[in-house]
C-alpha cells in the first residue's frame, strides 16, 4: 500500500469509529435533558433516575466521542498537509467556530451537570444538559458546513497568483444547499441512533419486569422519538438525493451502479452478478423507483456512469472520475435499509404497546400471546434489543457511501484526494499511525462496549428513601438528613459529593 | 495593527490559555502515584479537576482550529513537520480522557491501577511533547522553499526540544502541585505544599536555562517570568496557596509569551534559509477570511471566559478524603447482589 491507501484508511477507520459514539451522544443529550425536564417540571423521582441513569449511559460514548474526535482535527494537517494548504482558507473557519462555538459550550456545561447535582438548582441543572444538546447539535452543523463544502464547493473563488482556494462569502458556505439537507438528514438519523438504544435498554429491563417505572417512560419517549426521526430520515434524505443528482451526478449513478442513461430508471434492491452492469444473474427491482428519488419524477432520467465520466473527462482532463461502484452500491443499499429496519421496528413497538395491540392481541396464536399482566409478549422485548445497532450501521454506511461516493475528489470538482496528502510524511510513518489508532481504537472498542453493557444491564439507581438522594456508603458521616429532599447544596463540609470520578 | 498580527496574538492567547488551564491537569496527573497513596486519596486528586479537565482541553482544540483557519500554512507545517510527535500527543490524551471517565466505573484494583497508570502517561507525555514542539519551532526547522517540512524525526531531536520540553514539563507538574494544594484539604494538601517547594528547585533552573538560551531580545519578560517562579516559591513556603498558584500561572503565561515574542513575525522560522519561513504574513488566510473569525472570536471569546470563569466558581469549594462516596463502580456490586 501506497502513503496515499494508508492516509485513506486511516481517515476512513478514525472516522468510521468516531462516528459510533457521535450519534449516540448526540441523540441521548438531548434524550436525557428531557427526562430530566420532566423531572423538574413534576418533580417524580422516578424521572430523576432515568436523567441520572441515561445520562450515565451518554457520559460513557461521551468520553470516547471526545477522546477520538481530537483525531480529526488534527488528522488534516497530519496526514493531508497539501489538502489543508490548498482548501484551509475556507476549510479551518468552520472547524475553528465549532471549536469556539460548540466544544467550549460542550464541554464546561457537561462538567456542571456531571458534578453539580447537589450544587445548583435543578432547574440551572436541567438547563445544563440542555446546553450540552445544543452544543453538539451545533457541532454537527459546523462540521457539515465544513464536509458539504467538499462535497459541493460554494462561496469561494481560486487565486490565479496562489492556486489556492481562497473565501469569498462565507453565508454561502453555512447555507450551502447541501448542508441544508445533510444537516437535518444526520440530526434525525442521530436521535434515531440515541432512541435505539433508549428503547433496547428498556426493553431488556422490561422483558424481566424490573425497574418499570422508569423504563415504561423512556421507552415511550424513545418509541416515539425513534419514529418521528425516521419520518424525518427519509423526507431529508429524498430531498438530499435530489440535491446529489444535481451536484454530484456520478455519486448517484454509482449509488446505483447504473452505467448507462435511462429513463424511467429501476431501483435494484439486490442485485447478484457482475456490477460493471455486463450480466445479472438475479436482480430484484422496483421499477421508476429510482427515477424517483433522483429527480422527484417516475419517469426523469437518470445518468449513468460512462456518460459521467464522459462529461467529466471533457470538463478536468484525462483520468478515472469512477469510484469504486460495489462500495458505493452496497452502502447506499445497507444505509437505506438498515434505517427502513430501525423504523419499522420503532413503527411496530408502537403498535404493540399501544391502542392498536389490543386488537393485534386478540389475533396472535396462543402460543405467541402475552401471559397475563403483560401488555407485550417476552419474545417482543427481548427482540427489540436488537434495535440497538440499526441506526449505528445506517449511520456507517451512510457515511462510507457519501465520502466513498465523492472519490476520486477530496473536494467535488476541484481537488483530487491523491494531491491532498502531506508530501513529507513517508509511508512507514503512516502506517505506523495507523496501526497504533486501529490497535487502540480496538481495545477502546471492546472496554466501552462491556462498560456501556455493564451499565445498562445494571439499571438505574434504587429510588431513594425520602431524603438526600446521595448514596450512603459503608462509612457513617451522616450530618443527619431532613426529611424533605432538599435540592440546593447544603455547605457543610462533612457532606459527601452527589458525584465523584 | 495588520489582522495577521492580531490573529497571531489570538493564538499566542489560546496556547497561553491551554497552558495555563491544562498545565495544572497534567500536573495533577502527573502526580496522582506521587500524592495519591491509596484510591481515595487518587480520587480527591482526580476530583480537583473532574468537572474542569474537559473544559480545558478545549482550548487546545481552540488553539489548533484557529491555526488552520487563520494560518492554514502553519498548520499543515506543523502537523505534518510534527506527525510522530502529535500522534503521541493524541494517544495520550486519548487515554487520559478515557481514565478519568472510566476509573471509577468498576471496583476493581487491577483495572483502576490501569487507568491510573493512563493517566499518568496522558499527562507526563503531553506536558513534555508540547514543549519539545515548541522548543523546535523556535529554533528552527529544516522548511524548503515550497513550505514543506524536509527533514526526518533525527532532525527534531535537538537540545532546544530537549530544553522545551523538560520547561513545559516541570512548570506544569510545579502548576499542578500548588493547584493541589489549594484545592484540597487535609493530608494530601501538605503534601502537595511541600512537593512543590521540591519541584520548584527544578523548575527554576530549567526554566531560567532555557529562556536564556531561547533569546536575549525578550529578556524582561523572561526575567519576569522567573521572578513569579520564585515568588511562587515564596508563597509556597508561607502557605499563601492562592498567591502561590498565581505566581506559578504567571510563570506559564509569561514563558508562553518570550516564545511568541521571540516568534514573531515568523510563525515557523526555517533552519535552511530565511526565506524559506513561514511568517504571519505568508503563512496566513486572506483578509476575508480573518474578519469572519475575528468577529466569530470577538462575539463568542468573552462567552466562553464568562461561564468557564463560572465553573471554577461553582466548584471552588475544597475536596479532601471526607467528601469523596463510593464509587459509581460499588453501586453496581450491590446491583449483582
Amino acid at each position: 500500500m501506497d502513503q496515499l491507501d494508508l492516509a485513506r484508511w486511516q481517515f476512513g477507520i478514525t472516522t468510521v469509529y468516531h462516528y459510533i459514539f457521535v450519534p449516540l451522544t448526540i441523540g441521548l443529550s438531548a434524550l436525557t435533558a428531557t427526562l430530566e425536564t420532566a423531572y423538574v417540571r413534576t418533580g417524580k423521582e422516578h424521572y430523576k433516575r432515568a436523567a441520572k441513569f441515561w445520562g450515565k449511559l451518554f457520559l460513557i460514548n461521551f468520553a470516547i466521542g471526545v477522546a477520538t474526535g481530537l483525531v480529526q482535527e488534527f488528522q488534516f494537517g497530519m496526514a493531508w498537509s497539501d489538502y489543508s494548504r490548498y482548501v484551509g482558507d475556507v476549510f479551518g473557519a468552520p472547524l475553528a467556530i465549532e471549536a469556539l462555538l460548540a466544544f467550549f459550550l460542550e464541554s464546561t456545561f457537561l462538567g456542571l451537570w456531571i458534578f453539580g447535582w447537589d450544587r445548583l438548582p435543578r432547574w440551572v441543572h436541567a438547563a445544563c444538559m440542555w446546553i450540552v444538546a445544543v452544543g453538539t447539535m451545533l457541532s454537527a452543523y459546523f462540521i457539515l458546513a465544513a464536509n458539504s463544502w467538499m462535497q459541493h464547493p460554494v462561496g469561494y473563488r481560486i487565486n490565479p497568483e496562489s492556486g489556492r482556494a481562497e473565501l469569498t462569502d462565507f453565508v454561502a458556505v453555512l447555507t450551502n444547499s447541501t448542508l441544508l439537507s445533510a444537516f437535518p438528514h444526520v440530526l434525525f438519523a442521530c436521535f434515531m441512533t440515541g432512541a435505539a438504544l433508549m428503547i433496547g435498554v428498556s426493553a431488556w429491563h422490561l422483558s424481566r419486569r424490573r425497574h418499570v417505572e422508569v423504563m415504561r417512560p423512556s421507552f415511550k419517549l424513545a418509541s416515539w422519538v425513534m419514529l418521528v426521526a425516521a419520518v424525518g430520515v427519509v423526507l431529508s434524505g429524498d430531498m438530499q438525493a435530489r440535491i446529489m443528482t444535481e451536484q454530484q451526478p456520478m455519486k448517484m449513478a454509482a449509488a446505483e451502479a447504473l452505467y448507462d442513461t435511462v429513463a424511467p430508471a429501476s431501483f435494484s434492491i439486490f442485485t447478484v452478478g457482475s456490477l460493471d452492469g455486463g450480466d445479472e444473474i438475479l436482480s430484484i427491482r422496483v421499477p421508476r423507483l429510482l427515477s424517483f428519488m433522483a429527480t422527484g419524477t417516475w419517469d426523469g432520467e437518470v445518468e449513468g456512469i460512462n456518460d459521467v465520466q464522459r462529461e467529466e473527462r471533457a470538463q478536468y482532463g484525462e483520468g478515472d472520475y469512477r469510484p469504486i461502484v460495489p462500495v458505493t452500491y452496497w452502502s447506499f443499499r445497507l444505509m437505506i435499509g438498515f434505517g427502513l429496519l430501525a423504523a419499522v421496528v420503532a413503527a411496530g413497538l408502537l403498535a404493540l404497546t399501544g391502542p392498536p395491540g389490543r386488537w393485534i392481541r386478540k389475533l396472535w396464536p396462543r402460543r405467541l400471546r402475552p401471559s397475563d399482566g403483560e401488555t407485550v409478549p417476552r419474545w417482543v422485548w427481548r427482540a427489540a434489543v436488537w434495535a440497538i445497532p440499526l441506526p449505528i450501521l445506517g449511520n456507517s454506511f451512510g457515511w462510507i457511501f457519501t465520502e466513498m461516493g465523492r472519490q476520486p475528489w477530496v473536494v467535488y470538482g476541484m481537488l483530487r484526494t491523491a494531491d491532498g496528502v502531506s508530501p513529507s510524511v513517508p509511508a512507514s510513518t503512516v502506517s505506523l499511525s495507523l496501526t497504533v489508532f486501529t490497535l487502540l481504537y480496538a481495545v477502546l472498542g471492546v472496554i466501552e462496549f462491556r462498560l456501556l453493557r455493564t451499565y445498562a444491564k445494571a439499571g438505574p439507581e434504587a429510588p431513594a428513601p425520602a431524603r438526600d438522594p446521595d448514596d450512603d456508603g459503608p462509612d457513617d458521616g451522616d450530618d443527619g438528613h431532613r426529611p424533605d429532599a432538599g435540592e440546593n447544596a447544603d455547605e457543610s463540609a462533612e457532606r459527601q459529593l452527589a458525584f465523584a470520578y | 495593527m495588520e489582522l495577521t498580527t492580531v490573529w497571531f496574538v489570538v493564538l499566542a492567547f489560546l496556547w497561553t490559555g491551554y497552558f495555563f488551564l491544562e498545565g495544572f491537569d497534567f500536573g495533577v496527573g502527573a502526580l496522582l502515584p506521587v500524592l495519591g497513596r491509596n484510591d481515595t486519596e487518587r480520587r480527591v486528586l482526580i476530583n480537583t479537576i473532574g468537572p474542569v479537565w474537559d473544559g480545558n482541553e478545549v482550548w487546545v482544540v481552540a488553539a489548533v482550529g484557529a491555526t488552520f483557519a487563520a494560518f492554514p500554512e502553519w498548520y499543515a507545517t506543523l502537523l505534518s513537520a510534527f506527525y510522530l510527535p502529535m500522534l503521541l500527543i493524541l494517544v495520550a490524551l486519548i487515554v487520559r480522557a478515557l481514565a478519568f471517565e472510566y476509573r471509577g466505573k468498576r471496583v476493581d484494583p487491577t483495572w483502576q491501577r490501569r487507568w491510573d497508570r493512563c493517566i499518568v502517561f496522558g499527562s507526563v507525555v503531553p506536558a513534555f511533547a508540547w514543549g519539545f514542539v515548541f522548543g523546535n519551532l523556535l529554533a528552527g526547522l529544516p522548511i524548503g522553499a515550497d513550505k514543506e517540512f524536509v527533514g526526518s524525526l533525527a532532525d527534531l531531536f535537538t537540545v532546544a526540544g530537549l530544553l522545551g520540553g523538560l520547561t513545559t514539563l516541570t512548570l506544569f507538574l510545579l502548576h499542578g502541585a500548588v493547584f493541589l494544594a489549594l484545592k484540597t484539604t487535609g493530608e494530601v494538601r501538605v503534601r502537595a505544599r511541600a512537593l512543590a517547594g521540591r519541584i520548584l528547585l527544578a523548575a527554576v533552573p530549567v526554566t531560567a536555562v532555557t529562556l536564556a538560551a531561547a533569546g536575549q531580545e525578550s529578556w524582561a519578560i523572561s526575567a519576569a517570568a522567573i521572578v513569579a517562579l520564585v515568588a511562587a516559591g515564596v508563597a509556597n513556603a508561607r502557605g499563601r496557596e492562592g498567591w502561590a498558584f498565581l505566581g506559578t500561572g504567571a510563570a506559564i503565561v509569561l514563558a508562553t509569551a518570550t516564545l511568541f515574542v521571540l516568534l514573531f513575525p515568523a510563525v515557523a522560522p526555517s533552519s535552511l534559509a530565511d526565506a524559506n519561513s513561514l511568517t504571519t504574513t505568508n503563512a496566513a488566510a486572506t483578509p476575508y477570511t480573518l474578519s469572519i473569525m475575528s468577529w466569530a472570536a470577538l462575539a463568542f471569546t468573552p462567552l466562553v471566559l464568562l461561564y468557564q470563569g463560572w465553573t471554577y466558581w461553582v466548584f471552588r469549594k475544597r475536596i479532601g478524603v471526607r467528601d469523596i462516596p463510593p464509587a459509581a463502580g460499588a453501586a453496581l456490586t450491590r446491583v449483582a447482589q
